[in-house]
């Protein structure tokens, strides 16, 4: 099946998952954009079962190249690398939300308000406007609603964060020290710290959406708010499944003091989840 | 330079038929796939190109509605840019980058399987919304909102995810180079040996995940201001239309020299070859790359003089833009001086790499013009503009490329191409582009606007020129395509060094270069 080069592991006649991913991609967002304009979800349905099968299929094997000893040091590094710029490209991906709110907090809405060269465009457009945050528009879009504090839930769940981010460390301690019982109870508080903190954020959700009406729709705050805010409960999300795998794995006896890169990889993306929460927690509740 | 150590080992042979291609981990068997896609979005962007000169004929409406010449215009864009010129390159660092830093392929092949294959099914996804209810995008390749959100067809949300396919595959395609470079060089390749083309390549793949991320945001943005509610760019909710303009340029101004500075690359590979001279100026090289790397980030509201922003704005971008002259410039004396007193010769690579050096100078020229805030309000959104970024685009990137594609073609196919039928293609190429693009600068410095299918009929003249400039380049490359398969079915066979002047380890490998090449690392001094 495989050769290695000179120690290099380059597999040959690779797996089908790639072009299973290509094709669930495919269905996945295209059914996606099908159900928007009113369609069956099948398509969408049958995308996400085939990116769930390639996600599952394509690390099994990864998986077993690992435990197979297949993979020395340089390939290591190469995944090493590969983590780091995914993880640097996903902090450019929330630079682009967090600019969005600066944007919104800098210019936009002091704009509208008459700020810098834009006396007539308030004069004209919306002369009743007062800027000022949070707002929902000279419009008032969505109707009046009130923002979400910071002292409540917000700042529970940032204790619950970074609190995980110790006890992940804790788990990796114990990784290096073969101490594999506290390996394991390590890793469980961290998934069970990131299911709470995930539960918190859908309760408040519902309370925004219940008591206070601030919504998706809530002019441009309640599109910040509920945008960065989703975007980094989504990623949460996908770190506690990947915990979870790793939680898992470390159960099955996986991993040794000194070849763990899969570990490594998912508290990398653990503590940058972390971090981009510390930021939504000072830009999007607390400075309000 | 080096000896090479990899061939003498037993070799698997590739699967047979449609599996080698659908399942392949092999940087070669990518490389090539990507080149060809490339090809055949060339193909399909340029008939676009010659629908919109066929309608820009004569003034008045020719051939279909102005609804259809926007759609035209919005997807001959986004299909050159993310299409042909983007994966052309990656087909080139496939091909190229593990050959020229002695690696046994790259760092982490089964992504670049996948990172391939997502392409045709994002330009599927993309081609299709052509034919939805409404019609595809007709908003520019821009795709500024308020046309991209509220005045845009049903399709943009196809279109919305086409991009982000588009970006999932650059993504990790990038990763993968720097992965290659940073990880699996061959023992003495320090960083500073590097051939340059790997060198603008490590950049480039820099850029790339720096900056497709936030593009990826941007249509995010419009996906949930055109389906969610959000207010994003819409004024009554407090959000702005120029956040999108801001966003989009953020990544735009980066993606323009995403698509330039492999071309660099390339050029600085070919010119010492065939001047038989070592690059003028290597680490200056290096150093002016990485300089216009950090200015693109800092530069992007010059796309964006005429929206109003605030003076103090536009002095600043307008400061900031006119410097990456320095480092452009540098680049282009160091070509000058690597040929002074060079034995020269001019085959077809070298005459492409020449014409890029000319005609790329010219657009950059233009560029310059138009970094200058108070001159672009006359020339913005005119066929100045046009003409500028056609001149850096077509004779920057993708000359650069078919000089690049005929530099390694005979290491990939193990044959010489036809050189008098290849520089008949130059040339016919090089004089029609300029009979295409040349008038277009007096277009626009008299006010001819851009994505409009009517004009005035003093405009006539040039248009005509221009089109007929056209339809001659686009027929090149039928004979380009011609060149290509007559090299792959035969031909006088290539030697090892193909060029008398060539320097490097690609070049110490047999042609066509084997399955598998530097299973051992070769030794590099």
């Amino acid at each position: 099946m495989t050769e290695a080069h000179g120690g290099y592991y380059v597999p040959h006649h690779a797996s089908p998952w790639p072009i299973v991913g290509s094709l669930g991609l495919f269905f996945l967002l295209g059914g996606f954009a099908h159900v928007l304009h009113g369609g069956t979800s099948v398509f969408m349905i049958i995308g996400a079962v085939l990116v769930a099968a390639m996600i599952y299929g394509w690390f099994s094997i990864v998986v077993r190249e690992s435990e197979g000893g297949k993979y020395d040091g340089q390939v290591d590094m190469s995944f090493r690398w590969g983590m780091s710029w995914f993880i640097f490209s996903e902090v450019m991906f929330f630079a682009a939300f967090f600019g969005a709110l600066f944007y919104a907090r800098m210019f936009s809405v002091p704009w509208l308000g008459g700020a810098s060269n834009n006396v007539s465009t308030h004069e004209l457009l919306w002369p009743a406007f007062e800027a000022a945050w949070p707002t929902n528009g000279p419009a008032a879009v969505g109707g009046d609603f009130a923002t979400m504090g910071a002292w409540g839930i917000p700042a529970i769940n940032t204790l619950i964060l970074l609190t995980s981010g110790v006890t992940v460390t804790w788990a990796h301690w114990a990784l290096k020290k073969e101490n594999r019982q506290q390996l394991i109870l390590g890793l469980a508080a961290t998934v069970a710290l990131g299911v709470l903190f995930l539960g918190l954020q859908v309760y408040e959700y519902g309370h925004a959406y219940r008591d206070l009406n601030l919504t998706l729709g809530s002019g441009i705050y309640g599109t910040t708010f509920f945008m960065l805010t989703g975007f980094h409960g989504m990623h949460v999300t996908i770190g506690a499944i990947m915990l979870a795998v790793i939680l898992m794995r470390s159960i099955r006896g996986h991993f040794t003091a000194k070849n763990h890169f899969a570990f490594e990889a998912v508290a990398w993306y653990w503590h940058f989840v972390d971090v981009v929460w510390l930021g939504l927690f000072i830009f999007v509740y607390w400075l309000v | 330079m080096s000896e090479a150590t990899a061939n003498g080992a037993h070799h698997e042979e590739h699967a047979r038929g449609i599996s080698r291609w659908l399942f392949t981990t092999n940087h070669k068997d990518i490389g090539t796939l990507y080149l060809w896609f490339s090809f055949v979005m060339l193909l399909i962007g340029g008939a676009m190109a010659m629908y919109i000169r066929a309608e820009l004929w004569e003034p008045g409406i020719q051939l279909s509605d102005p609804n259809f010449f926007n759609q035209m215009t919005t997807l001959h864009g986004l299909i050159m840019v993310f299409g042909a010129v983007m994966p052309a390159f990656v087909g080139l660092a496939n091909w190229q980058v593990p050959m020229m830093i002695g690696a046994p392929d790259m760092a982490l092949p089964r992504m670049n399987n996948w990172s391939f294959w997502i392409l045709p099914f994002a330009g599927l996804l993309l081609v299709s919304t052509i034919f939805m209810e409404g019609g595809g995008p007709n908003f520019g390749w821009t795709m500024h909102a308020p046309l991209s959100t509220t005045y845009a067809p049903p399709s943009t949300d196809f279109f919305i995810f086409a991009v982000h396919l588009l970006g999932l595959s650059s993504i990790m395609g990038s990763i993968n180079i720097i992965a290659t470079i940073l990880n699996m060089r061959a023992p003495g390749m320090t960083l500073m040996k590097m051939p340059m083309f790997v060198w603008s390549w490590l950049i480039t793949a820099f850029l790339l995940i720096a900056v497709m991320p936030v593009l990826a945001g941007a249509v995010t943005m419009m996906l949930t201001d055109r389906n969610f509610g959000t207010s994003f760019f819409d004024a009554a909710g407090g959000g702005d239309p120029l956040l999108f303009q801001h966003v989009f340029w953020f990544f735009g101004h980066p993606e323009v020299y995403i698509m330039i500075l492999p071309a660099f690359g390339v050029i600085s590979q070919i010119i010492p070859t065939f001047a038989r001279k070592p690059l003028f100026g290597y680490s200056s090289m290096v150093y002016a790359t990485a300089s216009i790397a950090f200015l693109s980030f800092i530069v992007w509201a010059h796309h964006m003089y005429t929206t109003g922003m605030p003076v103090s704005g536009e002095l600043y971008f307008m400061y900031a833009t006119v410097m990456i002259a320095v480092p452009t410039g540098v680049k282009v004396f160091n070509w000058v001086a690597t040929m002074w007193k060079g034995s020269m010769t001019f085959e077809t690579p070298m005459l492409w790499a020449l014409g890029f050096l000319v005609l790329f100078t010219i657009g950059g020229f233009t560029g310059l013009m138009l970094g200058v805030a108070p001159a672009d309000f006359q020339y913005h959104d005119t066929y100045f503009v046009v003409a500028h970024f056609h001149y850096v685009l077509v004779s920057g990137a993708l000359f650069a490329i078919i000089a690049g594609v005929f530099y390694w073609l005979p290491k990939w196919t193990g044959n010489m191409y036809d050189e008098k039928l290849a520089k008949i293609h130059f040339w016919w190429a090089m004089i029609s582009f300029n009979v295409l693009f040349f008038p277009q600068h007096f277009l626009g410095l008299a006010g001819m606007p851009r994505r409009i299918p009517d004009y005035a009929l003093q405009f006539t003249e040039w248009n005509v020129i221009s089109s007929i400039g056209g339809f001659a380049f686009g027929a090149s490359w039928l004979l380009f395509l011609y060149i290509i398969i007559k090299t792959i079915r035969g031909g006088e066979k290539a030697t090892d060094e193909v060029w008398e002047g060539a320097d490097g380890l690609e070049w110490t490998v047999p042609s066509p270069a084997p399955y598998h090449t530097f299973n051992t690392a070769p030794e590099v001094k």
